[in-house]
C-alpha cells in the first residue's frame, strides 16, 4: 500500500459547496456562473458565448411571435415495436421522458408566426430520450412536410438530437429515408427549409432533414456531425483536434451556411423568408 | 484452401477434418472406408441442418459478417455479364468501399452499385473493411443519375459495417452525402433493387438501399446499430463487454432478415445454401439473379411518376405508433 494514498473522500470534502441551483457550470468553458445572468443573456454563457441547451418550449418562445403556436400532431405517441428490453423497458423510459420533460415525444410542431410570416415550425427537446427520432418524429416531420408543400409556407425545423433512436431498431433507421423523402418534394415545390442545427445534432438526423435544409444555420460551438466523437476517437485512436465538429468547423468545412447567435436568430429567420420566399 | 469455421461450427469442423484425414488415408490404398466416409458426410449434414436451424441473432450476424462470404464484386462476376466499373465522385476521390459500373443481367443492361469489403488484409484496408468515406456515397449518386439519364435501372448491393467514423469523413460532410443520397433515391425515375446480402450496417447501408424492392439473403442482417454499439450504450458499465452482451443486444434489435420480412420492410428472403452463401457461391448468385430478374420484369411496367410515387408511400407508411387524446 502506498504511504501517501489521497483518498476519494478527502478531496469531495475539500469541494467548496455551491449552493444548489444558484450557479451553473459552462459545459464549454467551464466557469461558473451566476444562474440568473444566464437565464437572462437566453441560456448563453456570457463568458464564452456557449449555447447552453434549451427545452423545446423555450426554444419556440424565443423563435416564434408570442402567442401565435397552435400545435398539431401533438396527440401522436410511439408504439414499441420490438418490444425493446433494456434493464428499463421502452415503455417505461418513455414515461419517464414524458414525466421528465412534460412532452409526449422529442418533437414538438405546428404552424406559428415569425415577425408575422406564417410558417411551419418543428423544434426537437434534447430532454426528451436525448432527441433521439423514432417513428413519432418521423411521422410528424413528414406530416408537417407535406402540410407545408400544400400551404407553400416556410418550414423551419430546429434540431437538436443524438440521431436515430436504438429502441425502434430499423423502424427507427427507415425514419431517415421517409423524412429525407419527405423533405425531397419541397425541393420541387418551391418550398423553403430552413433547418436550424443547435447542440448537439448527430446520427441519423444529421444525416436525414438537418442537412438538407435550403438554408442550414448552426448556433454559435454547437457540436454537430454523423459520427460522435467519442466513436471516432476509439475507432482512429488519435485524440480530435480542438474545434472539430463545433458549428465554426462546419462553417470552414463549407456544410452550413451561417452560424448565427440565438438573439438574433428570430430576425435573421424572418430575413431570409423576406428575402427568398 | 483452409476454410474459416465461426465459434458454433466447431462439431462441423471436426467432423469436416475427420472425413478429410479419412479421405487422405484412403487415397490410393486398397482399403475401402467410403462407407464410413460417406456416413460421416451424412452426420455432418445433419449437424449442420440442426445447428443453422437454429441460429440465433447473434450467430445469423457473425455468419452475415463471415470473412468467406461472398462480396458484391463476386456476385457482379457470377450474375452480370460485359461489367465495367467505374470510378470517383469528380469531386474528391474514389472510394474502394463501393464500387459501381455498367454491366448486363440476363441481357439487361443495368447499373450495378455496392459497398465492398476486402479479402485478405491488404485489401481488407484499401476498401477500409467496407466503410465508405463521403465520397464513396457521391460517387454511388452520381453513377445512379448517369443510370438515370440513360433509363437503366439501378441494382446494389448492401454490406457494410457502417459509414466509416473518422476526421476526413466528417470534414468533407458525411451526413449531408447520406442524406442527400436518401433523398435523390427517393426521386429516381428508374427502377431501383436492394439486396442486403451481409452486414446493413445503419445509415451507411440505407445511403444506397432506398428502392421500388429490397430483399435480404437469408443469414443477413439489418441494423439501426451493431450489436456491439447497443450493447456499449446499455451496459457499458466498466468496459467489459462479451458475447453474451452482443447476444442479448442482437435480440433487442430485432436484426435478422426473418424479422424485416415480418415488420414488412423488405420483400422477400433470398434462402442461402446450408452454411450460408460461401459454402455455394455460385448456387446463390443463382437465386439473386432470379430475384433481380423476376423484379425487374415487374417494375419495368412502371412508368417513372408511379414508381416514384410507390416508392414515397412505401417509406411513408413506415413507423408504428399511436394516436389520439
Amino acid at each position: 500500500m502506498a504511504w501517501f494514498k489521497k483518498t476519494k473522500d478527502l478531496k469531495t470534502d475539500r469541494k467548496v459547496k455551491i449552493p444548489e441551483g444558484l450557479w451553473v457550470k459552462c459545459d464549454s468553458c467551464k466557469e461558473v456562473v451566476y444562474k440568473k445572468e444566464i437565464e437572462r443573456n437566453l441560456k448563453v454563457c456570457p463568458k464564452c458565448n456557449y449555447h447552453f441547451r434549451i427545452s423545446a418550449r423555450e426554444r419556440l418562445r424565443l423563435l416564434v411571435d408570442e402567442g401565435s403556436f397552435i400545435e398539431l400532431d401533438a396527440e401522436i405517441k410511439s408504439g414499441d415495436p420490438l418490444h425493446f428490453k433494456d434493464a428499463v423497458s421502452y415503455k417505461d423510459r418513455l414515461k419517464e421522458n414524458e414525466n421528465k420533460s412534460g412532452l409526449k415525444e422529442a418533437v414538438i410542431s405546428g404552424d406559428a408566426l415569425i415577425k408575422g410570416h406564417p410558417v411551419s415550425v418543428v423544434v426537437m427537446d434534447f430532454f426528451f430520450m436525448g432527441g433521439s427520432m423514432g417513428s413519432v418524429v418521423g411521422e410528424k416531420i413528414s406530416r408537417i412536410a407535406e402540410r407545408v408543400n400544400e400551404k407553400k409556407q416556410p418550414l423551419i425545423i430546429v434540431s437538436s438530437s443524438g440521431g436515430a433512436r436504438m429502441q425502434e431498431g430499423i423502424f427507427s433507421l427507415m425514419q431517415m429515408a421517409k423524412v429525407a423523402a419527405a423533405i425531397g418534394r419541397l425541393k420541387d415545390n418551391g418550398v423553403l427549409y430552413i433547418s436550424i442545427l443547435c447542440d448537439p445534432t448527430f446520427g441519423g438526423v444529421t444525416a436525414s432533414f438537418a442537412m438538407l435544409g435550403d438554408i442550414i444555420i448552426a448556433e454559435p460551438k454547437s457540436l454537430i456531425g454523423f459520427a460522435g466523437p467519442r466513436v471516432i476517437e476509439q475507432t482512429i485512436k488519435q485524440p480530435l483536434p480542438e474545434d472539430f465538429q463545433r458549428a465554426d468547423f462546419l462553417l470552414e468545412h463549407g456544410l452550413l451556411d451561417i452560424v448565427v447567435d440565438r438573439k438574433s436568430l428570430k430576425e435573421t429567420v424572418a430575413k431570409l423568408i423576406e428575402l427568398l420566399s | 484452401m483452409i476454410k474459416y469455421y465461426l465459434e458454433f461450427e466447431k462439431p462441423i469442423e471436426e467432423l469436416e477434418l475427420k472425413i478429410e484425414e479419412l479421405k487422405r488415408i484412403s487415397d490410393g490404398k486398397e482399403i475401402n472406408i467410403s462407407g464410413e466416409i460417406k456416413k460421416l458426410e451424412k452426420k455432418t449434414k445433419e449437424l449442420r441442418s440442426e445447428i443453422f436451424s437454429t441460429l440465433t441473432p447473434w450467430q445469423k450476424t457473425l455468419v452475415a459478417r463471415h470473412p468467406d462470404r461472398p462480396y458484391t464484386l463476386d456476385y457482379i462476376n457470377l450474375i452480370a455479364t460485359d461489367f465495367i466499373e467505374l470510378h470517383g465522385d469528380r469531386r474528391f476521390s474514389d472510394d474502394p468501399s463501393i464500387v459501381g459500373g455498367v454491366a448486363k443481367i440476363n441481357d439487361v443492361p443495368v447499373m450495378i452499385i455496392g459497398h465492398q469489403k476486402g479479402r485478405g488484409t491488404k485489401e481488407r484496408i484499401s476498401r477500409n473493411f467496407g466503410q465508405p468515406h463521403p465520397e464513396g456515397y457521391r460517387k454511388a449518386l452520381r453513377l445512379m443519375k448517369l443510370a438515370e439519364k440513360f433509363k437503366r435501372p439501378v441494382i446494389t448491393f448492401i454490406d457494410t459495417p457502417g459509414a466509416y467514423p473518422g476526421i476526413g469523413a466528417e470534414e468533407r460532410g458525411q451526413a449531408e452525402a447520406i442524406a442527400v443520397n436518401l433523398m435523390e433515391m427517393s426521386k429516381l425515375r428508374i427502377p431501383i433493387i436492394s439486396i442486403v446480402i451481409g452486414e446493413g450496417g445503419s445509415g451507411g447501408a440505407l445511403a444506397i438501399s432506398v428502392a421500388d424492392r429490397v430483399y435480404m439473403l437469408e443469414y443477413s442482417i439489418y441494423s439501426v446499430i451493431s450489436p456491439e454499439g447497443c450493447a456499449a450504450i446499455l451496459w457499458k458499465k466498466d468496459g467489459h463487454l462479451g458475447t453474451e452482451d452482443f447476444s442479448r443486444a442482437a435480440n433487442a434489435l430485432k436484426l435478422t432478415a426473418q424479422d424485416l420480412l415480418s415488420f414488412k420492410i423488405i420483400d422477400e428472403i433470398i434462402l442461402e445454401p446450408l452454411g450460408g452463401a460461401h459454402r455455394d457461391p455460385e448456387g446463390t448468385a443463382k437465386k439473386i439473379s432470379e430475384t433481380i430478374v423476376n423484379a425487374l420484369e415487374e417494375l419495368k411496367t412502371k412508368t417513372p411518376g408511379k414508381l416514384i410515387e410507390e416508392r414515397y408511400k412505401r417509406l411513408r407508411k413506415i413507423g408504428i405508433f399511436e394516436e389520439g387524446a
